[in-house]
């Protein structure tokens, strides 16, 4: 009985010191000179630029990946094709490649001296430093969360449905939006929140390539390490509390939808 | 910052699909997607392959045992390894604590620990060194030290084993533990001997992607760590140091070394899957 309790309290004590103590921390040293000041300090016109970049970069990059995911899951579930086990492992690599490196690949690419780099300077596109690369670096890393959150749930629900829905004549399309999508929907919700949150979160990837141009190419969280850097603490407590909440957001509506996609 | 989606590694694929009818462009579908992930993922990392190797080989091992680039890479390698030995006991603990245990707030608790998934890393790193930095208003000051970079990478990490074990756990058959205690061992034997085994393949994979994680990991580290070269420079926070230096060789070598480290790893997490639905079935 006696080490029930124990492992409780080391467990718990273990989050407290690692997660809760100091992300409660921050909220408290945000609001300790009131909301007034958090509020001034979250209403300046760079923190505002930040945000609506920010959600600008996530109502690209979450679209474009959600249709690919659920292409992509489709193909690799449904389908069979040559390279079918490689191009499935290449999805995983978003998530374990150092979000630098990422930067740096996109730089190799489309910067200044990349492969690219001569064609666009002639055509007077600029991507690296610029709005275009901050997107592809979102792409990039939020990449795989619908795929592999509707891979699995295709292969739960089967094909019986589909093809009883094909046999009454049912074309691709509609066996497709009819049958398929509605079973699917509660893999396809989780992976857009979980593609969302990534996107709102990057760091390392959008900060290689922004150039870090403040009011032009900082998002939210290059504004928080900006601001850190510029010794106004309270500016950058106040934007990680934003982010922080938009990340408790996301956690609630994950257990909400575990939730309900266990009883659909 | 990562999340961990239910299926985060390449699970195995149905051997035989059925052929089912699918949206008539479904070949033109699949072409489309092919080529999105070629020109997001493969081209971009075909790049850094190809400047790594741009003076030959000879100038890319000059690159990687330079004693900065080592001191960066093993920095990062042994701490992502200390990291992951003590994820895989406090991870196996709060798992143990979610599932057998029942006290107030279980469910907040359990929510809670994909906070790290959610949190953007940046604010990671700024919430601990609010508390364990030089404003401390306790008394510790851990920033600008490698404990600081360990605390950073736990952080960070903390989900995955848990999230791996947790579910193992859960499904884990009572009877056999009851059967050990009642033929008299203790319940640490019966714990070393009956459960771990069972949860081994599940620990296993979830401190791989941890360490995979790890020494990848910017975010957080970059602010509190203080990036100083030869003590606190994880690799990451190297190659950011060489591209803003425009030394894209540099930095390009360096990642290849992180790549290759990355697809071992995901090629072990590839083994251990196959060995656990043998394992489990």
């Amino acid at each position: 009985m006696k080490a029930k309790y124990g492992l409780r309290f080391a467990a718990l004590g273990y989050l407290a010191i690692l997660l809760v103590a100091p992300v409660g921390f921050v909220f408290y040293k945000t609001f300790q000179h009131g909301i007034g000041a958090a509020w001034d300090s979250i209403t300046t016109p760079e923190a505002v630029h930040a945000f609506w970049l920010t959600i600008e970069l996530v109502a690209i990059a979450v679209p474009l990946n959600t249709i690919f995911g659920v292409v992509m899951a489709l193909s690799l579930v449904r389908t069979k094709f040559r390279g079918r086990g490689f191009v499935n492992s290449l999805i995983d690599l978003p998530f374990a490649i150092s979000p630098v490196v990422v930067g740096l690949a996109l730089i190799l690419v489309y910067g200044r001296k990349g492969w690219f780099g001569e064609w666009l300077i002639n055509n007077g596109i600029q991507v690296i430093f610029s709005f275009p690369g901050m997107v592809l670096a979102t792409i990039f890393v939020s990449l795989p969360f619908v795929v592999r959150e509707v891979m699995p749930v295709l292969r739960e629900v089967g094909t019986d449905q589909e093809q009883a829905a094909a046999t009454l004549g049912a074309n691709g399309w509609q066996t497709f939006w009819r049958i398929t999508l509605p079973a699917i929907r509660w893999g396809v919700a989780y992976g857009v929140v979980l593609t969302t949150a990534r996107a709102l979160g990057e760091f390392g990837a959008v900060s290689v390539v922004s150039g870090h141009i403040r009011g032009q190419t900082e998002t939210l969280t290059l504004h928080v390490e900006d601001r850190f850097q510029s010794f106004d603490l309270t500016g950058a407590y106040t934007a990680a509390v934003v982010l922080a909440l938009l990340a408790l957001i996301t956690l609630l509506s994950m257990n909400l939808m575990k939730r309900r996609g266990d009883v659909a | 910052m990562s999340l961990q989606p239910s299926e985060l590694t390449a699970g195995p694929l149905p051997s035989r699909p059925r052929a089912v009818p699918l949206p008539g462009g479904a070949a033109l579908g699949r072409g489309v997607a092919m080529t999105y992930l070629s020109v997001i993922v493969l081209l971009p990392l075909a790049a850094v392959a190809a400047k790594s190797l741009e003076g030959g080989l000879g100038e890319f091992w000059d690159v990687v045992s330079g004693p900065q680039a080592v001191a960066a890479l093993k920095l990062t390698l042994i701490m992502s390894l200390i990291v992951v030995a003590i994820n895989a006991v406090t991870g196996t603990l709060i798992a143990w604590v979610l599932v057998r245990d029942d006290f107030r707030g279980k469910g907040a608790v359990n929510a809670l620990i994909d906070l790290p998934f959610a949190l953007p890393t940046i604010v990671a790193g700024l919430t601990l060194l609010a508390l364990y930095g030089p404003k401390h208003p306790i008394g510790i000051d851990v920033s600008y030290t490698r404990v600081a970079v360990g605390m950073a990478l736990l952080f960070v990490t903390l989900p995955f084993v848990v999230r791996a074990v947790q579910p193992v756990l859960m499904s884990l058959d009572r009877e056999m533990e009851e059967a050990a205690a009642s033929l008299g061992a203790s319940s640490f034997q019966t714990f070393r001997r009956i459960i771990l085994p069972n949860l081994t393949p599940a620990l296993l994979s979830g401190v791989a992607l941890a360490f995979a994680r790890a020494i990848g990991e910017f975010g957080s580290i970059v602010l509190i760590s203080g990036n100083i070269p030869f003590k606190t420079e994880v690799s990451s926070v190297f190659i950011s140091g060489r591209i803003e230096g425009d030394d894209l060789s540099g930095a390009s070598a360096v990642s290849v070394v992180l790549l290759l480290v990355t697809l071992v790893i995901l090629g072990l997490l590839g083994g251990i899957s196959r060995w656990r639905s043998r394992h489990e079935s």
